[in-house]
């Protein structure tokens, strides 16, 4: 007990509870819908594309929130227009995000004084989360919260039976570019977090294991946001003790709660 | 009367191919069609251009005496299954929970009225079994009537089932399509049911619609399921040969042939679990 009370002593550990705490949630809950649409690799280049707007914006002196929000947000209009084939295009987002990638390298070899910066964009650095970055961080987790609890129901329709959604009158190309803007709203937050190699950790891991321990809708939805909490915090109090990277802990924990719950599954479907 | 379904000279392409070359019929509330015709023949071209997600490239589209529009409550659709479901982790039940005014806004949270609705259309379909078990642990039969469940929400007028039938086996089809009369026999619900065999059908329709070669035949079987219109229909020669009231369409060319085969196919299946 006085060690917890001594680690939430320290501001930069309140700060990086409120600011994992904040992402983790709406990772969670955008990534549910991201797994359940099997588009988890265009949430993945996105974080790439992420990259390389954050690099860019350090290399013209704006802040890199701004520039991967730019970035992300760009690239997940765009990948909405282009249509739902195009989102789950293997070859052609893996040739994009790659370019990124290569791209936010240029950016870095031009803005050559930081490689602690390019160390935090990639694995990210939530013990040096400010205040400001926390305001930020809840105003945007508050706009895509809004944003998808308005598109939901279409969102779900669109995304279990495609074909009879359309016939019902969902704009399915609308509704993939909302989605996917909200995606790159929750992959630049992730990002601040466990850096852009690492989103997957927070938005694919925690739904992927809340859809195996339930197959219920509304019971799978708050369970994939209460897991990314529950591993980011958990995540930050393993590296207060260890002085292990948080990043690692938490990719540590969102691999073993997932398989655990494939373990279960497994078991279940053989018992 | 206002007809169920009215097409007045339909032209419609796919990708700037013609499918359907200047088409003009009628279909009457509460019939039974069956829709039939060889592959790439048009059946769910049709269907998407009854919905209103496909504008034909000439003449009119009316359902229920208005013009085709996406959207349009009165048609139940159950879409030809390419691959698998999404979500094959998800319970049956929310699976077609999603259809439930699905198209709105907001949070995907059924009222009383909503929920009771859902309940009906499994019970409907004798899926209330299938609810509680997830995708991925149906069979291809078991899955088609969570389709069909959705696809009777909302008490349409008009249902379009295409191709519901396949990959099923012989005795799931004979029970998919007594199941679709009753239910139509019960609700005065039109039908337009396409498939690629007419035999599984014979007990239920009331009229075929053969679609070939840009051309649609409508009428009861003893007038469409003929040589001539057939043959017209398919571009070659084609006999038709009954048999213990089973229906055969042979013929020279391939798609004909191919059909005669699925038949004979068929009748194995009967043969061996008679
Ligand atoms: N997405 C598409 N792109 C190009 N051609 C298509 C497409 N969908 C259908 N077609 C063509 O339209 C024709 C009618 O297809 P379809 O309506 O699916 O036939 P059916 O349902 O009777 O098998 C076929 O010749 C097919 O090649
Ligand atoms: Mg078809």
């Amino acid at each position: 007990m006085p060690r917890v009370r001594e680690m939430l002593a320290y501001s930069f550990m309140q700060n990086a509870f409120a600011a994992s705490g904040i992402v983790a949630v709406l990772a969670g809950l955008v990534g549910f819908f991201l797994v359940l649409r099997a588009q988890s690799f265009a949430g993945h280049a996105l974080s790439h594309i992420g990259f390389a707007g954050a690099t860019g914006a350090a290399l013209i002196g704006a802040p890199p929130l701004a520039g991967m929000l730019a970035f992300t947000l760009g690239g997940g209009v765009l990948m909405g227009a282009l249509g739902e084939q195009v989102a789950q295009r293997d070859v052609a987002i893996g040739v994009v995000l790659s370019l990124a990638l290569g791209l936010g390298v240029l950016f870095l070899h031009f803005f050559t004084s930081s490689a602690a910066q390019a160390t935090s964009l990639l694995f990210g650095n939530v013990l040096g989360v400010d205040a400001g970055t926390i305001r930020a961080l809840l105003a945007l987790a508050v706009v895509g919260l809004a944003a998808l609890a308005a598109i939901a129901r279409p969102l779900l329709f669109a995304s279990l039976h495609p074909e009879l959604a359309e016939a019902k009158g969902v704009q399915l190309r609308l509704i993939a570019m909302l989605f996917l803007a909200i995606v790159a709203l929750a992959v630049a937050e992730a990002s601040q977090i466990v850096g852009v190699l690492l989103v997957f950790t927070l938005m694919v891991g925690p739904p992927a294991t809340a859809q195996m321990l339930s197959t219920r809708f509304w019971t799978a939805l708050p369970l994939a946001a209460l897991l990314a909490l529950a591993e980011a915090w958990a995540g930050l109090v393993l590296a207060y003790a260890t002085d292990w990277p948080t990043s690692f802990w938490i990719t540590a924990l969102s691999g073993a709660a997932y398989g655990l719950a494939a373990l279960g599954q497994r078991r279940a479907a053989a018992g | 009367m206002t007809s169920a379904i009215r097409l007045t000279g339909v032209r419609l392409g796919v990708a700037g191919r013609m499918v359907l070359n200047g088409i003009d019929l009628a279909i009457e509330p509460g019939e039974f069609i069956g829709v039939l015709g060889p592959n790439g023949a048009g059946k769910t071209t049709l269907m998407r251009a009854i919905l209103g997600l496909i504008a034909p490239a000439a003449g009119r589209i009316e359902v229920f005496g208005a013009p085709a529009k996406p959207g349009n409550a009165a048609i139940g659709y159950l879409p030809q299954l390419r691959g698998g479901l999404g979500a094959p982790r998800l319970r049956g039940r929310d699976f077609v929970a999603a259809a439930c005014d699905g198209q709105l806004f907001g949070l995907p949270l059924l009222d009383r009225g909503a929920a009771r609705a859902v309940t009906a259309a499994l019970a409907a379909v004798g899926a209330e079994a299938l609810a509680d078990r997830p995708i991925a642990a149906l069979s291809g039969g078991e899955r088609q009537r969570l389709l069909l469940a959705q696809a009777l929400l909302g008490a349409p007028r008009l249902l379009l089932l295409d191709e519901p039938l396949i990959s099923l086996d012989p005795r799931r089809q004979e029970e998919l399509v007594a199941l679709v009369r009753r239910l139509q026999l019960r609700s005065g619900v039109t039908v337009l049911f396409s498939a690629h065999d007419l035999n599984p059908l014979l007990g239920a329709l009331d009229r075929v619609l053969y679609l070939g070669a840009g051309e649609a035949a409508l009428g009861t079987v003893d007038e469409v399921i003929t040589a001539p219109v057939l043959s017209r229909l398919y571009g070659t020669a084609i006999e038709v040969a009954r048999v213990h009231g089973r229906v055969f369409v042979l013929g020279g060319g391939a798609e004909a042939e191919r059909e005669a085969h699925r038949h004979e196919a068929h009748d194995h299946h009967h043969a061996a679990g008679a």
